[in-house]
């Protein structure tokens, strides 16, 4: 007996069709939004020299970290200057930027919610499953029709797969604040939204934090292989010396990318040890 | 018990029910099953069961019981902490467990502070914004708030630490920031649940002293948890004992420790140092027997032959204790012809107040040993006490 194939990717097909033409109005205003958020922030970013740009983020660093991130932070930015990788580190620097900005945003209220209703976190966590483990390229395909090729396109597929652990991290911070706390919260009288600002938040912030650099690190991942859609930055460099079978080209826009991730890392993380 | 002091707290028919099901719960203990039964028949647990009790205005009532016996869960049914199953608890006449959620953090910022056993301090708030914490919550103005917090840490000997952080203290200096929290925020009750039973036990002496003396200062009406009886005797002005969820006996100290309920009551008490809390009133007798400032010799040797003594206490018409007089002085009266018997009454005896300890008592039994006489406050005859009666008492308490 033939058992007939489900058609899934047909259906799944017709529904992205659907809310492409449905949806066109939403979709262009989300990529318009987008374009000139990237556009502004990268033109911000390049209209410093690069010196002035280097000085202050070691600055920053020193300023978080001490001495050595900054020593480092400066060291690392200068290869990539002597490389002549500066405009592509900007651009991925940007699209990081931008993307970790806008899931930040959605990540912190959805984690919020799923952390005070036990139906949410039932809903989302299934969900955040699925976003984590479905492939990454998978979802550079869909975003093509929503909003062509192009830096919007990577920065969809990047916010949908970097979000994941800040929402988690978000809701576990908040999980984690001890009951008596919360006890003496409610036992003082204190409303939902003073248990949240004055208890629950401050309680999870390094725990965010947490989640938030690992939302920072996907989506430098992600980024770079958004140069298969066109995105600018690092990536595509890697992208061409693929193409034209230059190892050494891709090797040096690798070693700016890693040289990227441990700065903001580093930064990220000397962020959430002060904020203790 | 004196039932025409002002009741704070009125609770009545409590019960709680861990569950999904509560209404089965209910239906079997009214059929008369016990904690362990109801279980077996229906996953639910029988948490409270019928709790009713009052608490006074001003006193501090020690809700006392081992592990299981459902006091934590008392306590938190009072603020509603925990939602109750059945049963009303009336605070100044609103019933806390059918308020409206508005009403209710309205019911809790104005009646309820609480001390937690683990201190439950917020670790990212310094020892004074900790203080502060139920006064902001119910937006008091920034400076005043201050000021209260920093009167509430004076108060419990924090001064100076203010800007510390939780994790910097002790746990003894961390339950005095819990403490200036909770005395801060001005509640018309204290809520504390175990709050000393974290200390190490010198500081917790310590520190059941230090509420004893602000508690003399201030009459804050306190509900104390605790599953230590000292602790309980210590610091009650009464004590409702629990086991399993329901309420075993209600009473004073000393209503426990000589007249205990049952015998669960009387194993918790075993072990107890009787002796330091018994006093003069529970060895007491009524006097069979006094003599009036104006009898004369013969009528107070006549009573004194009538009951087979040989001494005699002597009040006025107000009953307040004016002296004793002996036998071998009232025939001395006779003799010289007196008329009254003022002037041969001798000051030499003992006398106490009703709350004197019973080991006090022992040293003062003279080689004459007259009976000690026991006063209350307006220097009136209550009874006496006689030496056999208070080894009498002791024998008693040692047995048990």
């Amino acid at each position: 007996m033939d058992i007939p194939r489900i058609p899934l990717g047909d259906w799944i097909e017709g529904g992205l069709t659907w809310l492409t033409s449905e949806y066109s109005l939403v979709t262009r205003g989300i990529s318009r939004f987008t374009q000139t958020g990237i556009d502004v922030l990268n033109d911000g970013l390049m209209w410093l020299p690069e010196w002035a740009l280097l000085g202050l983020i070691a600055l920053l660093c020193w300023k978080l970290a001490g001495t050595r991130l900054a020593i480092g932070a400066a060291a690392g930015l200068a290869l990539i200057w002597n490389l002549g990788l500066w405009n592509p580190m900007i651009e991925t620097l940007t699209l990081v930027v931008f993307a970790t900005m806008v899931a930040v945003v959605i990540a912190l209220p959805v984690g919020i919610a799923a952390a005070l209703s036990n139906r949410l976190y039932r809903v989302i966590m299934p969900i955040l499953d699925f976003m984590q483990t479905m492939p990454a390229f998978v979802y550079l395909i869909p975003a093509i029709p929503f909003f062509g090729i192009g830096s919007v396109s990577a920065i969809f597929a990047t916010v949908i797969f970097s979000m994941p652990p800040a929402i988690r991290f978000t809701t576990l911070g908040i999980r984690q604040v001890p009951v008596e706390l919360i006890e003496a919260a409610d036992a003082y009288g204190a409303t939902r939204g003073q248990k949240l600002f004055k208890v629950q938040l401050p309680l999870s912030l390094p725990t965010v934090m947490a989640g938030i650099n690992q939302t920072i690190m996907l989506a430098l991942s992600m980024v770079v292989i958004a140069a298969m859609i066109g995105a600018d930055g690092l990536g595509s460099e890697v992208w061409r010396a693929i193409q034209r079978l230059r190892p050494g080209d891709g090797f040096e826009a690798g070693i700016a990318v890693v040289i990227l991730a441990m700065l903001l890392d580093r930064l990220t993380q000397s962020l959430r040890k002060t904020r203790q | 018990m004196d039932e025409t002091r002002p009741v704070k707290i009125k609770v009545r028919g409590l019960s709680k029910v861990f569950g999904k099901h509560p209404q089965k719960a209910i239906e079997l203990r009214d059929q008369g099953m016990k904690r362990p039964e109801i279980l077996e028949k229906s996953g639910q647990t029988l948490g409270l069961s019928n709790i009713s009790f009052d608490v006074y205005e001003g006193e501090l009532l020690v809700i006392m019981g081992l592990s299981g016996s459902g006091k934590s869960t008392l306590i938190r049914c009072l603020n509603r902490l925990i939602e109750t199953t059945e049963g009303e608890i009336i605070i100044d006449g609103e019933n806390i467990p059918t308020l409206k959620e508005k009403a209710l953090l309205e019911c809790r910022r104005r009646h309820f502070s609480m001390v937690f056993q683990n201190f439950a301090l917020f670790p990212h708030r310094t020892v004074q914004q900790n203080a502060e914490f139920g006064l902001e919550i119910r937006g008091v103005e920034k400076t005043e708030r201050h000021k209260i917090a920093h009167d509430a840490l004076k108060q419990v000997g924090l001064e100076g630490w203010e800007d510390a952080y939780p994790n910097q203290l002790s746990g003894g200096m961390q339950q005095r920031v819990g403490l200036a929290r909770a005395l801060a925020n001005d509640a018309t009750v204290l809520l504390m649940d175990e709050a000393f039973s974290a200390l190490d036990p010198l500081i917790r002496k310590d520190m059941q002293q230090e509420l004893l003396q602000l508690q003399s200062k201030m009459q804050k009406t306190t509900v104390f948890i605790t599953h230590d009886l000292d602790e309980a005797l210590n610091i009650g002005d009464r004590i409702v004992l629990l086991k399993d969820g329901e309420v075993v006996q209600i009473g004073t100290p000393e209503e426990i420790l000589t007249k205990p309920a049952d015998d669960y009551v009387r194993r918790f008490i075993e072990g107890v140092d009787r002796a330091r809390i018994l006093t003069a009133e529970s060895a007491m007798r009524p006097l069979r027997s006094t003599a009036r400032e104006s009898d004369g010799p013969r009528t107070a040797l006549h009573r004194m032959r009538d009951h087979a003594i040989d001494s005699i206490y002597v009040v006025d018409r107000n009953r307040r204790l004016i002296g004793l007089l002996e036998a071998d002085a009232a025939s001395r009266a006779i003799e010289e012809g007196a008329d009254s018997i003022i002037p041969y009454l001798t000051q030499d005896f003992r006398k106490v107040p009703m709350d004197e300890p019973l080991h006090n008592l022992f040293a003062m039994f003279s080689e004459k040993s007259f009976p000690i006489a026991v006063i209350d406050k307006q220097e009136q005859l209550l009874g006496v006490v006689v030496k056999g009666a208070v080894l009498d008492e002791l024998a008693r308490a040692g047995e048990q």
